[in-house]
């Protein structure tokens, strides 16, 4: 066992009251638009693979709370609440998820494939270990201009066995890269589990053999990853280089959907009773007085009205014809 | 005895009958199982779209899942072929070649040769391709052709349920490494599949449908394709002779070589991006070695030079349809006659 940092959780008086009800606001979008995908999918109305990020809200907000427009994110197949969470509009999102010209590529790339590189979201990707080393280049701009910008890549713990992932470990520690890795551990590639296929305690525990910081963080808490976050984007920008981090949480829906996720039990419904981010929070931030339950329940209805607009903006929304098919590329035959 | 079966059933069948022969015969993959290490149901997925779905079970300590590391199993499936085994890797989509393409076309591709031929490969690597599932740019290709263009590998492309069940009993039992690459969109076509264990030998294209007015080759989903263009064009009097060419690599020149000197004109269907493809293969054979048997330059059926686009409106333009095969043998029947 390496000496993987243990954390803390910050106290919600660390944040305003503005910063806590943007963070709500972040992990309550991504959860309703989650949701409703779930239940539009299962109408036959949307196309291809769907992979869902409901339960693991706190990871992506807790993190890209600390980013500001500059910096950036690489995303994975599972990208939809680092893309909420980065700032992408969910509107657009929710159109390229039903193949329309107004989404956010224009119909061209689908659920797997958003980005919106003005937010500074460098792209969901379909290949699993992708991410990292495009991370790496990114903050190598950045770390060559000198601008202070930081990079952050999540992965799941199926991409933490691929070995794109840890040549890009190693490389940021050797060029002392701005770059957070965030290993999102939901417990499962595909229907693989992690305490199987990652053949240490914690994927942390990795980041001894290439000489960064590994911390653990317990990924149904907002307050936990919002500090260890804070303390690596700090480290990065300070130019001190990479941290792992391992965000410790579960998926509530399949791989993708139409997964049965008959490997595992019972423990869905555990999940979403026992583990739920945005319960959570809202206990804390309420217990102590930061936030009345009056102001998140207002969030909670702006929230699923934006996602109802978006889901009916997509479905009128016009396709892609014919004459979009050999655009954005630079020659054709 | 045939009876009908899916294309996934006749892929999942050669599978339990060589592993049956052949206890050297082992299969590994991503979820190839499903559930290792998790706390419900074993052999949950039997595969990303269940083609080894009750191996496990039949076959225990044969059937291995794996982590996400195609670059170590594919590798590793490589090596275990080198010592014995006749390993049937599954690199889940052929979009992934470029995590693991050093261990295929450097490693296994090279040994057989530059060790002097004192070296045998007998992999094999299942891999899906092809667009029509919305799967999007990084999950819908059509590679084939990378693979075609390296010696050592073999290249096999399973048209129908009896081909995919033939062929891979063959890639099997074949020494070399076999790039076996199924079409995600044909795993529930069904078709007559003998109950008995049968192998295709590799190089021997299929002539689909026979015609004298003009060739049409095909490769993998595109055999179907060809084949609806075919039928409706015997309606406007067109005799078109289809062939499926069912291996690239070795590839049958000779059967697509006496079809054009019989029918003097050549429509190729490739579901591939235009450039250095199979389509421009052929018509470089035909250009090359029949060139006085044609009577009409030869058209190319092929995607257009761009990424599988995700939206339905979009890729259903990018697939070639029967309707472009149509208008292309129009257009080689009108020049030269």
């Amino acid at each position: 066992m390496s000496d993987t940092l243990e954390h803390r959780s910050a106290e919600p008086a660390e944040l305003s009251a503005d910063q806590l009800l943007d963070a709500y606001r972040r992990m309550r979008t991504i959860r309703a638009f989650e949701d409703r995908v779930h239940e539009e999918f299962a109408t036959g109305d949307i196309p291809g693979f769907v992979h869902l990020y409901a339960g693991e809200e706190a990871s992506a907000v807790g993190i890209c709370m600390h980013l500001d427009d500059g910096d950036t994110i690489a995303s994975t197949h599972r990208g939809h609440g680092h893309c909420i969470a980065k700032g992408v509009d969910p509107k657009p999102m929710m159109a390229e998820i039903f193949g329309r010209r107004t989404g956010t590529c224009h119909g061209k790339g689908g659920s797997m494939h958003i980005a919106d590189l003005s937010k500074g979201m460098l792209g969901a990707n379909g290949i699993v270990g992708a991410g990292a080393p495009l991370a790496c280049g990114r903050a190598l701009a950045a770390k060559l201009a000198g601008n202070g910008e930081v990079c952050v890549v999540f992965f799941g713990d199926g991409a933490s066995n691929q070995g794109t992932t840890l040549e890009a470990l190693n490389l940021a520690s050797v060029w002392q890269l701005p770059v957070i890795f965030v290993a999102e551990n939901n417990g499962y590639a595909e229907t693989t589990a992690s305490s199987w296929s990652v053949a240490a305690d914690n994927i942390a525990d990795r980041a001894d053999g290439f000489g960064m910081p590994g911390v653990i963080v317990d990924g149904f808490d907002f307050f936990a990853v919002w500090e260890v976050a804070r303390e690596a984007v700090t480290r990065a920008r300070r130019g001190d280089g990479p941290t792992l981090m391992e965000v410790k949480l579960t998926r509530y829906y399949g791989h993708f959907e139409g997964d049965q996720q008959t490997y595992r039990g019972d423990e869905v419904e555990r999940a979403r009773r026992d583990f739920d981010c945005l319960k959570w929070f809202r206990t804390r931030v309420t217990t102590n007085g930061m936030l009345d339950a009056a102001a998140l329940d207002t969030i909670d209805a702006e929230a699923a009205a934006l996602i109802d607009d978006a889901v009916a903006e997509a479905r009128s929304a016009p396709l892609p014809g014919r004459e979009d098919l050999e655009t954005d590329v630079y020659a054709t035959y | 005895m045939a009876r009908k079966i899916s294309y996934r059933q006749a892929i999942n069948e050669a599978l339990v009958q060589e592993m049956e022969r052949d206890e050297n015969v082992i299969v590994l993959g991503e979820d190839n199982a499903g559930g290792e290490g998790a706390p419900g149901e074993r052999d949950a997925w039997g595969g990303v779209l269940g083609v080894t779905k009750g191996l496990y079970e039949r076959f225990p300590g044969r059937v291995l899942d794996t982590p996400i590391s195609e670059s170590a199993f594919v590798g590793a499936a490589i090596g275990a072929a080198t010592a014995g085994k006749r390993p049937v890797v599954e690199l889940m989509f052929i979009d992934f070649m470029g995590v693991c393409f050093d261990q295929i076309y450097n490693q296994a591709a090279k040994f057989r040769y530059m060790f002097g031929g004192n070296a045998i490969t007998p992999v094999v690597i299942r891999t899906m391709y092809g667009a029509g599932l919305r799967a999007a740019a990084q999950h819908s290709q059509a590679l084939y052709s990378v693979f075609t263009h390296i010696p050592g590998l073999k290249v096999v492309l399973p048209a129908t349920p009896y081909d995919a069940k033939g062929l891979l009993i063959q890639a099997i039992r074949d020494n070399d490494p076999v790039i076996f690459c199924e079409h995600k969109a044909l795993y529930d076509t069904v078709g007559d599949v003998p109950v008995e264990s049968y192998a295709i030998p590799f190089g021997e294209a299929s002539i689909v449908r026979s015609g004298g007015d003009v060739s049409i080759v095909a490769l993998g989903r595109m055999v179907a394709v060809a084949s609806e263009a075919a039928t409706e064009l015997a309606g406007a009097g067109v005799d078109a002779e289809v062939i499926d060419l069912r291996t690239t690599s070795p590839m049958d020149t000779d059967t697509v070589l006496e079809s054009v000197e019989k029918t003097g004109r050549l429509v190729v269907v490739d579901e591939a991006p235009p450039r250095c493809n199979i389509a421009t293969d052929v018509a470089a054979l035909v250009a090359s070695q029949g060139f006085e048997h044609l009577q009409a330059p030869v058209q190319m059926v092929t995607a257009p030079h761009t990424p599988v686009p995700f939206s339905a409106a979009l890729e259903d333009l990018y697939i070639p349809d029967p309707s472009r095969v149509v208008a292309a043998v129009k257009l080689a029947m009108e020049k030269g006659s």
